[in-house]
């Protein structure tokens, strides 16, 4: 697979390390990582740079996750790229939301590198 | 603890404002539910296997918090639900967790390890919440506080129920707290 430009959106520092092991131990090992620590500072990045994937996370300070997609796909940043929430919010009701706002799939926390890997691929085959 | 609960509660609020019209829910009914220890254990079991690699298990010895510097993470629950996950370790266990997270050595109690404690009490309240029904929808979590420092007290007046397990990894030992201070 060809590099991939990924974004990840997580108030953590240590969450967007480690989903970026993740994908790296899920095999994509060409990946370029953008990171961003919100969703307002994760928009201002998709205005300045191509990606190929995003992931980010629900519950963030300043903008949240569910904002943050929504604003992607009201300003039409990113068109086309997946956005996959990774989060602790894992109720159906969340997972609706998150798909009405435009995310086009979740990954659970905790996670293994393999369901990140399985989900990321699907999206990325998809897109 | 209120200023992260009351985080917790706007989160709650917001996204409940497309469901609440629908649905009138209460968890008073299912309180036992909710205190079952059980369910605590499987999710710090969980967290850690997944996350740190790492088996983990209850430990009937009481953590104790002993003199010397301890990281204490909490995270505020909001909404149906009311309280507060609280995950407390020593220093030396915050490093050798945020090692085991990150697969790199730490050797003082620096941003990254408290951002590491933080998410990993975050990961656990969510995994808490996640496994009683009716609570993962309608309660939401803040983000997480991180306290160090030596030889400090947590105290939660009255609250409606709480849960304190100890644990161990390895040689390591932590607990964690859950505080229900509200149901509705």
């Amino acid at each position: 697979m060809s590099e991939i430009r990924t974004l990840i959106v997580d108030d953590s520092s240590v969450m967007r390390k480690i989903v970026e092991r993740a994908l790296r131990q899920a095999g994509l090992e060409s990946l370029v990582v953008h990171e961003a620590g919100n969703g307002a500072e994760g928009l201002e990045l998709l205005k300045a740079s191509e990606v190929d994937l995003i992931l980010s996370d629900i519950n963030m300070p300043s903008m949240d996750g569910l904002e943050f997609v929504r604003q992607i796909r009201a300003q039409n940043l990113a068109p086309g790229v997946p956005v996959i929430m990774i989060t602790t919010e894992s109720s159906e009701e969340h997972v609706k939301e998150a798909i009405q706002a435009g995310a086009r799939g979740y990954i659970r926390k905790p996670f293994t590198p393999e369901q990140v890997k399985d989900r990321v691929l699907k999206f990325l085959q998809a897109a | 603890m209120l200023g992260v609960r009351n985080a917790a509660i706007v989160r709650a609020q917001n996204g409940r404002n497309s469901r609440e019209q629908t649905m009138a829910v209460s968890l008073r009914e299912s309180v036992q539910q909710i205190s079952n220890p059980e369910s605590l254990d499987a999710s710090v079991e969980e967290v850690f296997q997944l996350m740190l690699g790492v088996s983990c298990q209850r430990s009937v010895i009481p953590f104790h918090k002993g003199h010397g510097e301890s990281v204490t993470a909490v995270v505020g629950f909001g909404g149906l639900l009311s309280g507060a996950c609280v995950f407390r370790c020593a220093g030396h266990v915050a490093l050798a967790i945020a090692g085991h997270m990150m697969a790199m050595e730490f050797s003082t109690v620096d941003d990254t390890v408290k951002d590491a404690i933080g998410e990993m009490c975050n990961i656990l309240a969510g995994a808490w919440k996640g496994k009683v029904p009716g609570l993962s929808a309608n309660c939401g979590l803040s983000v997480p506080a991180v306290i160090t420092g030596r030889d400090y007290d947590l105290h939660v007046q009255a609250p409606e129920f709480q849960i304190q397990h100890s644990y161990r990894f390895a040689e390591s030992a932590f607990s964690v707290t859950i505080v229900c201070d509200g149901l509705q």
